[in-house]
């Protein structure tokens, strides 16, 4: 076994040699991704079923097929990606070429969350090797069966002198967090992300961190009855359809004008009975509580007696299997812990307004969310919504699947998180842009060295205002070298 | 001259209004409102602002120079190219480009969630702290301010309060020509930078060293706030055998003593070459400083001064180390009385030297010589990452392997510093050089969210992203994943194996 220490040294020493920088072994790496996760599908869901009871379904679509399209898109785009990008030179630099060469930043280091343990683990290492870095990775200890899959098969598939799994409590994450890193890549709870963010300052490492907020859904009042359908259908997919509501991304709680309350509630729960039959504790195509402690975390946001009042729907539990039922509460007080904490279960609460054009306020007085989710057809208000709130994103008319479109920045803003990824930005978040200019020796501008005169101060004045006429007059003496101050 | 100092500290003390951490908090919650009325969204409070900066340094061009002469004896060219100059030329390109930047940029969406269409919208972040630094304390503080502006936030700036005469003029025409119930300037030094740094901003920026901006980071930590750190670092220049040898020279020159005498963040830190050549070079160095700074640069009004005595001392320590002070073959002289260092050059200084282990900083130039032109590169990544590294060459294949294999923020090769005023290119650091970057577009996404922005329509409510889950519904969803249409149609008729 090796130590942390020696781990980190062999990373260091496989960066320095220059292996990962180049792109057969990218590719290569991103190839075995794929391997990886195709030899062991079986062993995969599995284990989320262990960890999470997540039926396979929903492991494919949260986290292979996640990792499956991330993988195949960097593997066809990496050349393109890698290529220096030309930046337009003023004339003044002539003849001289400007460009932006990414490049990796080094060893990262990667937290990942145990609610989708096997995609926000293996997303961010796809960006990381695409971008050319040697990387540890270190899983979720609250999901143990996907973390011990990781550290088993990661090292059979990919190059094990850059890429590692190191498990472990706190105290590990503690310990790693005391060495140096070229970047960390933190998913997780906004209480530890401070933590990394304080430890990293120390070394001056960049970080990334992926939390999560109150993600508010507005619900226009509908006038046309299907879509209506559709969006609460929505809704529910989307607050009980990925790991039971524990999300970062997932529904916390629906705003919707009085008088369409009572529909609302009516058809969540006709779409929670299709979903999930009439006794969802019976239902495999919902995932249970992670733990204990966070089965008692969301028994407690219930148990204050004006919270319990407010539920309409479920409430039920079963404490041996961590079974929660999908449960609303209409309207429960707003300084209530169930308003004020982010909620990742499987409660909605339900907040009733005179106009849904109230929504951005309620919404801007709290602190800024990783997304905002609105079903409107108003194109005003959808306007209204982009620009005067602030959130990681804004998805118009469905939920969740922001997170599928990888030409979209994912990430938060203010306390839902710093930094973003998926796609062409995971290449970007572990790469260094080094800006490159090239010059040759001629033609060499004297007006740049002292002694100074007035001469050459009226040439850099034009100069700065891309005056080339002026300059021109100048150095032929047409223009008259006037006292400048 | 030390009881001068003392009066100076009494006086003080008897005019300054206290900043203190309730008077920050009050600041603060004061630019939030205004934040929160959406003023500074606006496309036309962007222009009105960038043009008032445009007004303001115009207006206040004489007493610009005059205030750098007094905190920095900085000759007035220099002040006018790198400070006045370099700010208009990034107002105006703003003006420019500033609608071109706001406007969403739009996203092609895939297959998986056909039908939709999606942005990315810049959203201002909200308020931002600025702390700036003494070298270049107009560029350095304004620049960030544009960004600051472009991208529609509120702002505080601190202006360095080692470059006094400056901080105050700041501090003054700021309040004159901006917005000042969005654009602040508080002066001060470590307690009033504390007090400010125990607040919530959406942003801090600052540009420095290395040891402040780990307390910067730290502070910011608290409050979930992103950073950008301008830092330095030592910035090497590899210099070749079979170059221009006098432009080359001139070029180091220019980047090394015409920027602020030396401290300068990009400035040449030291210069590698080969043994064979370093002779010619310091004969060339030699001859071209004197052209430019005559036989007695301590009396030469186009070198600037040091910042303090002590700055002062801290050069003339990293000069008096027993392993160095044998090494200089040009200059070396000093003046304590006016904070005078005269150019100085020194010839293999030994790795484990003081000055070959901190950023120097100042008019002091070592050069290190090797055996090869190649093994420089093993030098400059052997310490930390710089924030610049320079090249002089007519090597193609040398040029390309530096390009590869330095890193460092950015990189010129036959020339130094220039890379600074390229709007183009992001200019930042990397590792200990800093993180972040911005200038021209990069300062504008500096202060910017990159919101994403989903539509969906109501049609094409695929029914295998809903419960209850059957093996029907992965094959049809790998199929999609993979975008393999012959598998999606096999799946949509059920021909896959379940």
């Amino acid at each position: 076994m090796q130590t942390m220490e020696q781990s980190l040294n062999e990373l260091r020493s496989s960066f320095a040699s220059g292996r990962t920088r180049s792109v057969a072994w990218r590719k290569q790496q991103l190839r075995a991704v794929l391997k990886l996760i195709h030899d062991h599908e079986d062993e995969i869901f599995n284990a989320l079923h262990q960890d999470l009871g997540k039926h396979p379904v929903e492991a494919y679509r949260d986290e292979i097929g996640v990792i499956e399209k991330s993988a195949s898109l960097s593997l066809s785009s990496l050349e393109t990606w890698m290529a220096p990008k030309k930046g337009k030179l003023p004339l003044l630099f002539y003849p001289a070429k400007g460009e932006v060469l990414p490049e990796p930043l080094g060893v990262v280091l990667i937290f990942t969350a145990w609610n989708f343990p096997i995609s926000l683990g293996l997303d961010p290492v796809v960006g990381a090797i695409s971008a050319g870095n040697a990387v540890i990775l270190k899983p979720s200890e609250l999901a143990p069966a996907c973390s011990s899959f990781l550290a088993r098969t990661i090292p059979l598939y990919l190059d094990p002198e850059t890429i590692k799994v190191i498990n472990g409590g706190p105290d590990v994450c503690e310990r790693l967090l005391q060495l140096k890193f070229d970047k960390i890549f933190f998913t997780g709870s906004q209480r530890v992300g401070r933590i990394v963010m304080q430890a990293a300052a120390k070394h001056l490492t960049p970080v990334t961190l992926e939390l999560g907020g109150k993600c508010p859904t507005i619900l226009d009042t509908f006038t046309n009855a299907h879509d209506m359908k559709i969006a609460i259908k929505r809704i529910v997919g989307g607050k009980w359809g990925p790991c039971c509501g524990q999300v970062c991304l997932g529904i916390d709680y629906v705003l919707v004008e009085e008088k369409s309350a009572s529909t609302l509630i009516k058809l969540l729960k006709e779409f929670i009975q299709i979903f999930y039959g009439e006794n969802p504790k019976h239902s495999d195509s919902i995932s249970r509580i992670v733990n204990k402690d966070h089965f008692e975390r969301l028994r407690n946001l219930l148990r204050d007696p004006r919270v319990a009042d407010s539920i309409v729907h479920g409430g039920s539990i079963d404490e041996g299997k961590l079974y929660m039922e999908p449960t609303i509460l209409l309207d429960p007080p707003l300084d209530a812990q169930i308003m004020t904490e982010e909620i990742f279960g499987p409660l909605l609460p339900i907040i009733t307004l005179k106009k849904i054009k109230e929504s951005i306020e309620f919404i801007n007085s709290r602190p800024k969310p990783l997304a905002i989710y609105a079903f409107t057809n108003d194109e005003a208000f959808r306007k209204q919504i982009i620009s005067e709130t602030s959130s990681g994103s804004v998805v118009f008319n469905d939920v969740l699947v922001q997170f599928l479109c990888d030409v979209l920045p994912f990430g938060g803003v203010g306390q839902s998180g710093i930094g973003r990824y998926h796609g062409k930005y995971s290449f970007d978040t572990f790469s260094h842009e080094k800006a490159v200019m090239q010059r040759s020796f001629f033609p060499e501008l004297e007006a740049r060295n002292p002694p100074w005169n007035d001469f050459k101060l009226q040439f850099i004045k034009l100069a700065f205002k891309f005056d080339y006429f002026g300059l021109l007059l100048l150095l032929l003496g047409m223009k008259r070298v006037g006292k400048v101050l | 001259m030390g009881s001068e100092v003392e009066t100076n500290e009494e006086m003080k003390k008897e005019v300054v209004v206290v900043f203190d951490v309730e008077a920050a908090s009050a600041l603060v919650k004061e630019l939030r409102g205004n934040f929160a009325s959406g003023k500074t969204r606006s496309y036309e409070w962007r222009v009105s602002q960038l043009k008032s900066v445009l007004k303001m340094l115009d207006d206040h061009e004489t007493e610009i120079v005059s205030a750098l002469r007094d905190d920095l004896s900085k000759p007035e060219l220099e002040t006018i190219i790198y400070e006045i100059a370099m700010i208009k030329n990034s107002c105006k390109s703003a003006l420019k480009q500033l609608k071109h930047w706001m406007a969403p940029e739009k996203a092609k969406t895939s297959m998986m969630t056909f039908p939709s269409s999606a942005e990315i919208v810049s959203e201002p972040l909200g308020v931002v702290l600025i702390i700036s630094a003494w070298n270049y304390p107009i560029l350095l503080s304004l620049d960030p301010v544009i960004g600051a502006i472009v991208a529609g936030n509120a702002v505080v700036l601190k202006p360095s309060e080692l470059a006094p005469a400056t901080s105050s003029l700041l501090a003054k025409v700021v309040g004159d020509y901006l917005d000042s119930s969005s654009i602040r300037v508080v002066e001060g030094a470590a307690s009033e930078t504390s007090a400010l740094l125990e607040q919530k901003w959406d942003k801090i920026f600052f540009t420095g060293g290395g040891r402040v901006a780990r307390i910067v980071m730290a502070a910011a930590a608290k409050h979930l706030t992103p950073v950008t750190l301008e830092l330095g670092g030592k910035c090497s220049v590899v210099v070749d055998s079979d170059i221009n040898l006098q432009v080359a020279t001139r070029r180091i020159i220019a980047g090394k003593w015409c920027a602020n005498n030396g401290q300068a963040c990009v400035s040449p830190d030291y210069i590698i070459t080969t043994k064979s050549y370093a002779p010619k070079l310091v004969d060339s160095l030699k001859q071209e400083l004197e052209n430019f700074f005559g036989e007695n640069p301590l009396e030469s009004k186009d070198l600037s001064r040091i910042v303090s005595s002590n700055h002062f001392t801290r050069l003339t320590k990293l000069l008096d180390d027993d392993k160095v002070s044998g090494k200089i073959v040009y200059g070396g002289g000093r003046d304590q009385t006016h904070l005078r260092i005269a150019p100085t050059l020194l010839l293999d200084v030994p790795q484990d030297s003081l000055i070959m282990n901190e950023e120097i900083f100042g008019p002091l130039l070592p050069i290190i010589t090797v055996d090869k032109v190649e093994d420089s590169f093993a030098i400059i990544n052997s310490g930390a990452k710089p924030l610049a590294a320079y090249l002089f060459t007519n090597n193609k294949k040398l040029r390309e392997r530096f390009v590869m294999t330095v890193s460092a923020g950015g990189l010129v090769v036959n020339d130094t510093t220039v890379h600074l005023a390229e709007h183009s290119l992001p200019f930042g650091g990397v590792g200990e050089s800093g993180m972040g970057g911005y200038h021209g577009k990069f300062s504008f996404d500096a202060f910017s969210h990159k919101k994403a922005v989903l539509y969906r329509s109501f049609a094409g409510d695929a029914p295998l992203r809903y419960p209850p889950y059957n093996r029907g519904k992965i094959n049809l969803l790998k199929a999609l994943m993979g975008g393999s249409l012959l598998g999606i149609i096999r799946a949509l008729l059920g021909l896959s194996k379940a």
